[in-house]
């Protein structure tokens, strides 16, 4: 997918001011966040999040023994294991899959690795049809492919009535108004791209090392026909996916959905193992495996190794303030919300998303939320910590922050400096308790006031009561 | 018990009354305060621009500014949190600094954490009369545990009636460099909150942050309520509003 994080303020900004979307998005918070409250209280949650984690880092402590596993009980079952480095080489594999096998059109469930190698032009491109059955990624696709604003709810940015009248448009049908005869109408005109399909092309949420499956977890069921009714099966997930067991997999799974959508457990979980056996009555013929690198192997043994363990919930995006206030468009990639505030400019480059470690407060809901506990305000700072290493900064914040900190450093100079800044402040508020307008950082008063000091600083009073 | 004030440089700017609210509610739990005449900043702005070198040498000052206190208690559970949580981050390299960052860091407090946990204040100074709601700041709540205990003061004020608002626990958008970075974005966090504040109906917001304080009262007057006040928690428990 084209990069355009660089764009990220004047993006958010014009989100920041978008009351329609925020209201979207109020909904979909109501949903997810007080769902996943409800849902967490069923379980110890401390207890599972660090098993979790340590599931999780027990992988990527040991990647390769356990990819390496993971490919001999996959082979061993029938199926083909291939590595890609890149989004490049994903479509390269891809492509290569479907001439093997003659393929005119492919159904494909949600995989985020696709959106990152941009899959769907290149498979075009080769004339292969892509076809998105996954409904939001469905709506967006059917939208002039129109790009992704959550990794679970890909069209949250999207009302039931732009989406009644985006159907109306392209499926040329009496428009409806009530979701389930809207989802009856999409089911439909998916049903015959399901069973006309040489290809199913799907993510993957946990690969197994020991049984070499794939764990899918899922809603709708399309998961389900994407992965049994073609021929040809493709799986396209992160390197960064396997855990060791059966038994770990139902681990997390007490905590995924849970922190995902506030379910229990989801409404299809799909564990698939190897190729249809003889005696399967339904089933891939070939299943391949594209296990992608794209930047995370880059991340082992690095600061931010931890942002490995991540199982794409989403609960982090759900309870961010600033998401909520300006959605996943203005990142500009293919994560929004603070993981993807991590992960772009880890995989994009750190000069084209400068913006995003930064766009944040480190409130650390983020990071209490975290079902695998990622630090991810403690990332989002060392990531600022080396745009300052690498010179990436503003040169005028640059030069603000050595000065403050070097008065900081000279408690004289430092009190005479604060002594000078408060009178200063109290003249622009004009003898008033506020300043309406501040030159020195506009952005403030461009939305809000900002409360004038109150005369003195302490040291000043306190020197003063305490005189010898 | 002696106890260094860390007066915070927000509070010393902005709001010296808060500091001497604080004076007065630790003196009235009977400690014995210092207020060290060279502190300035705990060095947050610099840790959380990415400035790992001046928010260290900014953390050694503080360090051997409250070396000989018994405690350290800020107004402020952002530079609390800062000392307790981030210090021991600062000096990951560096056992001899480390060990003095991670004695002080468990010696300080945020200053309604303090009154309960340690000096279990009980006879309050302050006088404060009607319906407050509170702000539960992000690093206070989050980073210390402070929650509990600055309702629990309040609500041995038998004038003060307290109202939950909804949404207490987000983040009211201030994030320091953060509100000025993104200021569009900033403000809009600062308005649902204070939505949130004007829906609970309350007299009053109370928070135990100067950040939170200044954005919210900031937004309040923009939207043009002249009427809701904005007040430190300090201030409330110490009479001094």
């Amino acid at each position: 997918m084209e990069v355009r994080s660089m764009h990220f303020k004047a993006r958010a900004s014009t989100s920041a001011a978008d009351r329609a979307l925020q209201a979207k998005l109020g909904t979909a918070k109501a949903l997810f966040v007080d769902g996943r409250k409800r849902a967490v209280a069923e379980i110890d949650l401390e207890a599972t999040r660090a098993v979790s984690q340590a599931i999780r880092d027990t992988c990527i402590d040991n990647l390769d023994l356990w990819l390496e596993r993971f490919e001999q009980e996959a082979t061993k079952r029938g199926a083909q294991v291939m590595w890609a480095r890149d989004g490049a080489e994903i479509c390269r594999l891809a492509v290569d899959i479907a001439r093997r096998h003659g393929v005119k059109k492919a159904i494909k469930s949600k995989s985020m690795l696709s959106e990152e190698a941009g899959l769907n032009a290149a498979l075009e491109a080769a004339d292969v049809q892509p076809v998105e059955t996954d409904l939001g990624e469905y709506i967006l696709q059917i939208n002039d492919n129109e790009l992704p604003s959550h990794i679970i709810a890909p069209a949250i940015h999207k009302t039931k009535e732009e989406v009644a009248e985006l159907f109306e448009r392209v499926h040329h049908k009496p428009r409806k108004t009530d979701i389930g005869e809207m989802t009856r109408e999409a089911r439909e005109m998916l049903r015959a791209h399901f069973l006309s399909a040489d290809m199913g092309i799907s993510g993957g949420n946990f690969l197994v090392a020991e049984t070499g499956s794939v764990a899918l977890v899922t809603n709708e069921g399309n998961g389900r026909m994407v992965t049994t009714l073609p021929k040809v099966h493709v799986v396209i997930t992160g390197v960064e996916k396997v855990i060791p067991t059966l038994e770990d997999l139902a681990t997390l799974m007490r905590i995924l959905p849970r922190s995902a959508t506030g379910q229990s457990i989801s409404n299809y979980f799909s564990v698939l193992t190897g190729v249809k056996r003889p005696e399967d009555t339904d089933g891939p013929e070939h299943l391949y495996f594209i296990l992608v690198d794209n930047g995370r192997v880059d991340l082992l043994g690095s600061e931010f190794q931890d942002m490995l363990r991540c199982i794409r919930c989403a609960a982090c995006m759900n309870h961010c303030p600033v998401y909520q206030t300006i959605g996943g468009h203005a990142y500009g990639w293919v994560y929004p919300g603070p993981m993807g505030a991590v992960l772009t400019p880890l995989f994009v480059g750190m000069e084209n998303a400068l913006d995003l470690p930064h766009a944040a407060t480190l409130c650390n809901q983020c990071g209490v939320v975290c079902p695998v506990k990622i630090p991810l305000p403690g990332l989002m700072r060392t990531l600022r910590e080396q745009q300052l290493e690498r010179g990436l900064r503003p040169w005028g914040e640059r030069a603000a922050l050595t000065l403050w900190a070097w008065l900081a450093r000279h408690p004289n100079l430092y009190a005479l400096a604060a002594k000078f800044g408060v009178r200063y402040l109290n003249w622009l508020a004009e003898g008033g308790d506020r300043i309406r307008v501040m030159g020195i950082a506009p952005a403030w008063t461009a939305g809000r006031d900002f409360p004038a000091p109150q005369g003195r600083t302490f040291r000043e009073l306190y020197a003063r009561r305490h005189k010898p | 018990m002696k106890v260094g004030l860390f007066v915070t440089c927000l509070v010393d700017l902005m709001r010296p009354r808060i500091g001497f609210a604080a004076l007065r509610l630790l003196e009235a739990a009977g400690c014995e305060v210092v207020v060290p005449a060279s502190q300035t900043c705990c060095g947050q702005p610099a840790w959380n621009s990415g400035d790992r070198r001046a928010a260290r040498l900014l953390a050694e000052k503080l360090i051997a500014e409250f070396a000989g206190c018994d405690y350290v208690v800020a107004p402020s559970g952002s530079c609390a949190g800062m000392v307790r949580a981030h210090y021991p981050d600062l000096f990951a390299d560096d056992p001899a600094w480390l060990a003095r960052a991670a004695a002080l860091g468990t010696r300080t407090y945020e200053l309604t954490d303090f009154l309960v946990t340690v000096a279990k204040l009980d006879k309050l100074p302050g006088d404060f009369r009607g319906t407050v709601t509170y702000h539960d700041a992000c690093s206070g709540l989050r980073e210390l545990g402070v929650k509990a205990q600055p309702r629990a003061l309040l609500a041995r004020l038998p004038g003060v009636i307290l109202t939950e608002m909804n949404g207490a626990e987000e983040c009211c958008g201030f994030g320091g460099t953060f509100s000025v970075k993104f200021g569009d974005i900033s403000a809009r966090l600062a308005e649902k909150k204070c939505e949130n504040v004007r829906a609970s109906g309350a007299d009053a917001v109370v928070l135990g942050d100067l950040g939170c304080m200044l954005n919210i009262e900031g937004k309040l007057r923009r939207l043009g309520d002249e009427k809701t006040k904005v007040l430190h928690i300090a201030e409330v428990l110490a009479g001094e509003t």
